[in-house]
């Protein structure tokens, strides 16, 4: 059977090592919120809408707050007691400031006693229906048999949902497992989250909890159909990572993008930010058992497949242990990596095998997300579709996870229905026609591949002692990952981070973290 | 100026001017004998001849997918065909450096980004980066280019702001995306906003991406514009020789 022979004392200091980057934050964990966090515990209490010019409620009142100063008690606790004195809805208190301009901090402030009793409820009632959607997704798992490994995973990206549902619906039924709808392609910056069914976007489109609900409905009706789950996913990831992890739960995503650090590195997105929301957002991933997928291709996307190697292994070790942190599992980390190396360099497909069973092996419970050549697809349409046939075959020889479908025409447009059919031809036709072949090779045990693997294991482990070191901050602002500088006070979205004063409640994480680190 | 001789050309298949191409398309038809036959009707309907449906392939959802060969009659005169392109010579980077050195006497400052929504990368970095692309060095390397790469999504008011304020000879626009022709929207927006500013004649405004020819970026007011294929050194040459030729350059 095709198996490396890692140096094991290698994986446990790159494990230690890591352990000791992710421990450093529990100050951050412990006394800091964020805007976005307080903007999820909200819609998780049952807030929705936005205004005639867009602008979502939620937004509203914890903007409002901030501008009073009063957002370190968290949002919630506002709303709740403006609900107990009130005789409110959640929704009706939103409606209430964000068009009658109510000042939640003019109102008395109610007992504890009540104010626990009506967040309770809420909160119960939230929980209750994530858990349900959970259910649902392991019942249907059951009925219907588990997902493909590899799980053929592929991208539909019209920008018009509905024109997106009809091109996930060809796709299942043509043999697609997981369908991602990409976002519009400015969406990680947004501040907010965009409200309603969107029929306009670039690159993309918008992830909107009614787009959400849109595409999970589709795909229901459609795994009933064909006697398949097709799963859904969606990016918690940029500036708003809880809320669309909230979303997500609430609408039964079964995948969530959700990289502790991509962010920072690729879209200049503050640190603290980045570090604080991913680890509520993979909370609520957990507690919803959303599989999280990490986005390691980009560290060879940006920069030399075969030099910034360790890099995808350094971000996959720190990538586990931030999730582990979060009460995620191992069987529901996609960590990812990617096909990326030049075709013109001889044996450079022996390099990719090294590499894949390299983050298969280090991760052997875990559905690893591989990604496809991108970075050497051209406009000759033809070549990309038999690098895409090179990268499905280490895919099925090794048994990654998430086959994250090349297309053929990657270098030209967002795919049309007919590249992303012949996309699923392709995996599963390499899929078929070599299904056992792993279990049939062995490898040198010496040789070029065993090497590669070790040597790439060796350069990841001494640059994480190095980063367990220096701290992952100061790491990142001297560029030490993807060649990028991320200074701590810098990038965006750091206004939005603040600490917590005494009092402050956010039930949700509370009742999460209680239930997930029982488990 | 003599008249270049006449020279008449169709596709090849595998005999001279057989006018023989290659199709593939989707329509909404079920794949039996009628969509097969609407398939076969449209391209008789563009003006081809001998067409051979040789692939069907059901899409779901209603559609198919066609693959075909067929003939057609239509025909250029090659010698008529004439396109804009780049003509500044392409020299090494170690020559780039020489010439700057030579005819400009100072590094010049060239500021890279994705603007507006694009938030692609890839084709700034292969310019811009110190590693380059495909063994040729970005820009970073060169000893006279002080290279800015600001990365994603830049706001065309942030890279003027910061191109006059650094005083930028040139600047270099990734556009990647272009859904909805997105792409032409964010780069008329940047040349308005500099011609606004009065910033347009300052620098040379360069523009590049997959599906970015010299002739689309001459038509929307750029000084050049780079597509598929290009690297760092076309990019660095056009720079140099282009400042070098500035009449306020060649005076100093």
């Amino acid at each position: 059977m095709l198996k490396l022979n890692l140096k094991q004392d290698l994986v446990i200091r790159a494990r230690n090592a890591c352990r000791n980057i992710v421990g450093s934050f529990r100050y951050l964990f412990d006394d800091y919120s964020s805007v976005t966090i307080e903007r999820t515990v909200i819609r998780l209490m049952g807030i929705d809408g936005a205004l005639q010019d867009g602008k979502p409620y939620p937004n509203i009142i914890v903007d409002d707050l901030k501008s009073k100063s009063a957002l370190g008690k968290g949002a919630v606790m506002w709303v709740v007691n403006a609900m107990t004195a009130r005789g409110m809805s959640p929704q009706e208190v939103a409606h209430a400031v964000a068009t009658l301009g109510l000042d939640l901090t003019k109102i008395p402030i109610q007992s504890n006693e009540e104010i626990h009793k009506t967040l309770n409820q809420y909160t119960d009632k939230m929980l209750t229906h994530i858990k349900k959607q959970k259910l649902h997704r392991e019942k249907m798992f059951e009925k219907y048999g588990p997902r493909r490994i590899p799980a053929i995973y592929v991208i539909v990206a019209t920008g018009n949902i509905y024109e997106d549902v009809t091109q996930a619906k060809a796709a299942a039924r043509e043999g697609a497992d997981i369908i991602a709808v990409i976002r519009s392609t400015a969406q990680s910056l947004l501040d907010y989250v965009p409200y309603g069914a969107t029929t306009e976007g670039f690159g993309g489109t918008y992830a909107t909890q009614e787009n959400f609900m849109i595409m999970r409905k589709a795909l229901d009706d459609v795994s009933e159909e064909i006697g398949r789950y097709i799963s859904l996913t969606n990016y918690a990831s940029g500036l708003c990572m809880p809320e669309i992890a909230a979303m997500g739960a609430m609408e039964r995503l079964d995948l969530m993008l959700n990289d502790a650090m991509y962010g920072i590195l690729f879209r200049d997105i503050n640190p603290q930010r980045t570090i604080l929301d991913q680890y509520f957002s993979r909370m609520i991933n957990a507690y919803a058992g959303i599989e999280i997928q990490t986005g390691e291709d980009n560290y060879l996307t940006t920069s030399d497949a075969i030099e910034k190697a360790y890099t995808v292994t350094a971000s996959q070790l720190i990538n586990e242990q931030f999730a582990l942190l979060s009460g995620i599992r191992p069987d529901k980390m996609g960590l990812g990596h990617a096909f990326e190396i030049n075709p013109d360099l001889e044996n450079g497909f022996l390099y990719e095998l090294a590499h894949a069973m390299l983050t298969r092996e280090l991760f052997p419970n875990s559905p690893v997300k591989y990604m496809p050549p991108t970075k050497f697809a051209s406009g000759n349409v033809f070549k990309t579709h038999l690098m895409d046939a090179m990268f499905n075959f280490v895919g099925q020889l090794t048994g990654q996870g998430v086959q994250l479908l090349g297309m053929m025409t990657e270098a030209i447009h967002t795919p049309h229905l007919a590249d992303r059919s012949l996309a699923i031809e392709n995996a599963q036709y390499v899929f078929n026609t070599i299904k056992d072949l792993g279990n049939e090779l062995n490898l040198d045990s010496n040789g070029f591949i065993n090497q590669r693997a070790n040597s790439v294991l060796e350069e990841a482990t001494l640059f994480l002692e190095k980063v367990a070191d220096e701290g992952l901050l100061n790491a990142m602002s001297h560029g030490e990952f993807a060649d990028i500088k991320r200074p701590e006070h810098g990038g965006k979205g750091f206004d939005g981070v603040f600490r917590k004063d005494i009092g402050y409640i956010n039930p949700f994480m509370d009742r999460m973290k209680a239930e997930l680190m029982q488990l | 100026m003599t008249k270049s001789k006449e020279n008449i050309i169709k596709p090849y298949g595998d005999t001279l001017n057989d006018g023989k191409m290659q199709l593939s398309f989707s329509l909404q038809v079920n794949p039996d004998e009628k969509g097969k036959e609407a398939a076969r009707l449209l391209l008789k309907k563009i003006g081809f001849d001998d067409i051979d449906i040789c692939g069907v392939r059901e899409l779901y959802e209603g559609f198919t997918h066609f693959i075909a060969y067929a003939s057609t009659s239509a025909s250029i005169d090659y010698s008529k065909v004439t396109v804009k392109t780049v003509e500044t010579e392409v020299m090494s980077m170690e020559d780039t450096d020489e010439y700057i050195q030579a005819h400009i006497g100072r590094p010049l400052t060239v500021f890279g980004a994705c603007i507006e929504s694009d938030a692609h990368t890839v084709g700034i970095d292969a310019i811009m980066n110190m590693k380059g692309f495909n063994h040729r060095y970005g820009l970073e390397r060169y000893k006279y280019f002080n290279a800015i790469n600001l990365g994603a999504q830049v706001s065309c008011e942030d890279l003027l702001k910061r191109a006059r304020e650094e005083k930028a000879d040139a600047i270099l626009v990734s556009q990647i995306v272009t859904q909805k022709n997105i792409h032409i929207k964010n780069l008329t927006r940047l040349i308005e906003l500099a011609e606004a500013e009065g910033l347009r004649n300052k620098m040379l405004f360069i523009c590049g991406g997959p599906r970015i020819s010299h002739e689309l970026a001459i038509e929307l007011g750029y000084d050049a514009g780079f597509g598929t294929g290009s690297y760092a050194t076309d990019v660095a040459s056009f720079i140099a020789i282009s400042i070098s030729n500035r009449p306020d350059e060649k005076d100093s």
